[in-house]
């Protein structure tokens, strides 16, 4: 293949110091670091199931951590980083079936999942202080 | 050097549906089926349990786990969940480790980690159910 770049002059995926940031440069980073935060999560939801499990002895402290200033401000966390997944994820969903790819859309479908990571755990806070 | 193949097939012919990994598109397919199980199974699990226990205590949970509805979604929730994530943080490692030595023990490690944690967290919630 004459004139193709050798793989070093070859473009590579975005070096977070030199490219100038974007929302939908954010949303595909805010997509890896939700994710492996979820991981974090979901090893402590296994974590809380096998407490549960184990007695009320067992169980005392991790409700100690759940209830306090440090394990609310992890809940709330958690539940925004759910929500950027879930809301992101979907987006490219809707990206495999080739609809969105658009900068405009994509531009306007990121700044959505970012807006419902904020709103979501606010929303949940308040369905559980002021709900049924 | 030895002489080439003497083959009609063009090098795309030749690595198309093999892919870095020889393994085509599994986990893509995969990745994208589990996401659509757990767009409906995360949500439903994190609202239905900040609402029947507020207080993270050990009977509230005891409660939730023990009504077969939510022990049914909470078993699916972590079979598909800690898939999902098995995958999603394969492609992470794929992407940014380097070291192959470094590379392999954490791919076996998140291999074997979610799968552990999954099984004791499913066992978890039917000693719940049928312990004694």
């Amino acid at each position: 293949m004459a004139g193709a770049p050798s793989p070093e002059t070859r473009p590579v995926s975005p070096h977070l110091s030199v490219w100038r940031w974007h929302v939908t440069m954010l949303s595909s980073i805010l997509h890896r670091v939700t994710g492996m935060g979820l991981y974090g999560a979901a090893i402590l939801f296994a974590v809380w199931l096998m407490a549960a499990s184990t007695g009320p002895e067992l169980y005392a402290p991790v409700q100690t951590f759940l209830m306090s200033p440090l394990g609310g401000a992890m809940l709330y966390l958690i539940v925004a980083a759910l929500a950027y997944h879930l809301a992101n994820g979907v987006r490219h969903l809707v990206f495999d079936t080739g609809s969105g790819l658009q900068p405009s859309d994509a531009d306007t479908s990121a700044w959505f999942a970012i807006l419902f990571a904020i709103a979501a755990p606010i929303g949940l806070w308040a369905l559980v202080t002021f709900g049924a | 050097m030895s002489a080439p193949e003497r083959s009609m097939r063009t090098p795309l012919g030749r690595v198309r549906h093999t892919g870095a990994g020889h393994a085509g598109t599994g986990h893509f397919i995969a990745t994208r089926v589990t996401s659509i199980a757990l767009a409906v199974l995360a949500p439903w699990f994190v609202v239905t349990a900040a609402l029947d226990i507020r207080d993270a205590s050990y009977l509230r949970s005891i409660d939730y786990l023990s009504n077969p509805v939510n022990a049914v979604g909470v078993i699916l929730l972590i079979a598909v969940g800690f898939y999902h994530m098995s995958i999603g943080m394969q492609e992470v490692i794929l992407d940014y480790i380097g070291r192959p030595f470094t590379k392999i023990v954490l791919l076996i490690l998140n291999a074997f980690v979610p799968f552990v944690l999954a099984v004791g967290a499913i066992f978890a919630v039917l000693l719940v159910n049928f312990g004694v």
